[in-house]
């Protein structure tokens, strides 16, 4: 496994374009606080993320990876060219016959795209913390490591999209091709929630009792949106007597074992596109 | 003899084609090999097969003496295919440091091939900045890292200059001399003429010849000839058992002569003398690789 790794990393480490993304990808990252002091409006309401108590133990986990997933994009182009380059510059004809398997050809792809997912967890997770001593309310252990669910819930969710853009890559052959139909899928989806919605259900529950299977909407089940559980709209909801929201933000093992499956169905497949193929 | 590599009724079906049929042959260890064939004869399928790039439809091949999968047993060949590929970010010792990776051996030998095939001054050098003579040695240079028991070289000067194709074939004549067993796939004669002690002849996918270059034909040679009578000696030759068959070359007005065994210029030379024919022309040839090939492929699509 380390060899394969070491194998896939060497192909990355001389890059350019590889190490700008990565970069970028890192830089962003960290400055998630930035991002935080931008003001938002809601509504009608104007406020700042930062005064709303947002980097208080345990919101911010939640809050942190929601946000640190929007950067995954640029990861998602690392991974997609890392696959197409290899069918563009005819090296993974070169590599299988300097002695590589394709099953350990796919795998240093994937061990490298669970590794992107991997850094980008502890990142995330030493960011967050930070960020969290600094600003958070509260420090008490017990609530510091409250909730880490959603770290895991991000990792699962980054695989599954990871996953996704790998199998594009291996489907295409072309970057640029395999993220425009990555785009195309997004909408797809978009569409099929909305024809289902309100043309076959008519009904909202019972969509996303459906929708929750396709695979970008099982990944984007996993972290929600954060803003409805900000202490401001809570108060409000509480004030209301509603708590019908917040049931919304629990992590069920069921979404977890969606993208999962996602995530087999897509290694499997490119394993099974690339051994039939002819190079 | 230690066998490298063993095909046994091979054959790849791409949909209605097939371009390799039922093909089978032998590697054995110590020769260059030559594997023959026009363009589109189903060469670089083959090798792709045994390479591990191209799946096969029926048959069945392994490396040395098959204990194991292809892939390991590749480690131990070297080879290049069609055109030389690598990655063109990086230089010329990063692209070997990741074929030793790939290959499991010590990164120890890279300045030493890249100084066997002259490109130790370059390796800096983006792989993209190469020329494409520099990127086929380069390809050779990374084939012959782990020192492979066997070199595959598929079409190694194919659209190469006249320069780049002499440094080529210098390299490969270095590297057999060294006792290393080459497979040269080439549709050029005399690439396979100059370097190859063996030839396997395919043509549409079929083999047609297998064996050593010199023995491909089994007559023995020819016989140019011009004397004062053509007719005495056209008739001499005709009522004679020693030759099979004689022809008049068009172009020359010489009479070809093919002997049915092994016959030497001067004993012909006094034969004909003590007929009484004197001959003003005359020179033994032996075919070269070109006309025998032609012969051969030609013989099977009649």
């Amino acid at each position: 496994m380390l060899r394969l790794l070491n194998i896939e990393f060497h192909k990355l480490k001389y890059s350019r374009s590889t190490l700008i993304f990565s970069a970028i990808y890192l830089v962003l990252f960290c400055f998630l606080a930035l991002f935080a002091s931008i003001h938002f409006e809601f509504g009608n309401v104007d406020f700042q993320l930062a005064d709303q108590g947002i980097f208080n133990f345990p919101y911010i986990w939640h809050f942190n990876a929601y946000f640190a997933s929007f950067l995954k994009i640029f990861l998602a182009i690392v991974i997609v060219s890392m696959i197409s380059n290899e069918y563009s510059n005819r090296t993974i004809k070169q590599n299988l016959i300097d002695g590589m398997s394709k099953k350990e050809f796919l795998l240093s792809k994937i061990y490298t795209v669970v590794a992107f997912a991997l850094t980008s967890t502890v990142v995330l997770f030493v960011v967050s913390l930070v960020l969290g001593l600094i600003f958070s309310d509260y420090n008490e252990f017990s609530i510091i490591f409250s909730e880490l669910e959603y770290l895991i819930a991000y990792f699962v969710k980054l695989l599954g999209f990871f996953a996704f853009c790998m199998f594009l890559g291996v489907l295409i052959k072309r970057s640029a091709f395999a993220l425009g139909l990555l785009f195309i899928w997004w909408i797809a989806e978009s569409i099929i929630i909305n024809v289902l919605r309100f043309v076959i259900f008519k009904d909202g529950e019972l969509t996303a009792k459906f929708s929750q299977f396709l695979p970008l909407e099982s990944m984007a089940n996993l972290v929600k949106q954060p803003f409805s559980r900000l202490s401001l709209v809570k108060s409000a909801q509480n004030q209301m007597g509603t708590d019908i929201l917040s049931n919304d933000y629990i992590i069920h093992w069921y979404q977890l074992l969606i993208v999962l499956i996602w995530v087999t169905v897509f290694f499997y497949a490119s394993y099974t596109l690339l051994k039939k193929r002819d190079l | 003899m230690k066998t490298i590599l063993t095909l046994n009724k091979i054959t790849k079906k791409f949909g209605p084609i097939t371009a390799v049929n039922n093909l089978s042959f032998t590697i054995e260890k110590g020769h260059v090999y030559g594997i023959l064939g026009p363009n589109g004869s189903g060469k670089s399928t083959t090798l792709g097969m045994v390479l591990n790039v191209v799946n096969k439809t029926s048959g069945d091949f392994h490396w040395f003496d098959g204990s194991e999968s292809t892939h390991e047993a590749l480690k131990k060949v070297g080879a290049i295919i069609e055109r030389p590929n690598f990655y063109p970010y990086m230089t010329a010792k990063q692209n070997l440091n990741l074929v030793c990776k790939i290959k499991n051996v010590t990164n120890v030998k890279i300045e030493e091939k890249l100084d066997l095939v002259g490109l130790l001054d370059r390796k800096d050098s983006k792989f993209r900045t190469f020329s494409l003579g520099m990127k086929q040695r380069l390809a050779i240079a990374s084939a012959l890292l782990n020192d492979p028991e066997i070199l595959i070289l598929d079409e190694p000067t194919n659209g190469l200059d006249p320069q780049g194709i002499h440094q080529i074939r210098e390299i490969i004549r270095k590297i057999a001399s060294m006792g290393t067993t080459i497979l040269l796939a080439s549709h050029l004669l005399d690439e396979v003429e100059k370097v190859c002690s063996h030839v396997i002849i395919i043509r549409k996918g079929e083999k047609l010849y297998d064996g050593k270059v010199d023995e491909m034909n089994s007559n023995h040679g020819y016989f140019e000839l011009k004397a004062e009578n053509t007719e005495q000696l056209h008739s001499y030759l005709t009522n004679n058992q020693q030759f099979d068959k004689i022809k008049i070359d068009d172009e020359s007005g010489l009479l070809i002569a093919f002997p049915s065994q092994e016959l030497a210029a001067h004993e012909f030379n006094k034969k004909l003398i003590a007929e009484g024919i004197v001959l003003s022309h005359l020179v033994k040839r032996r075919e070269s690789l070109e006309q025998q090939f032609l012969e051969l492929t030609n013989q099977k699509s009649e």
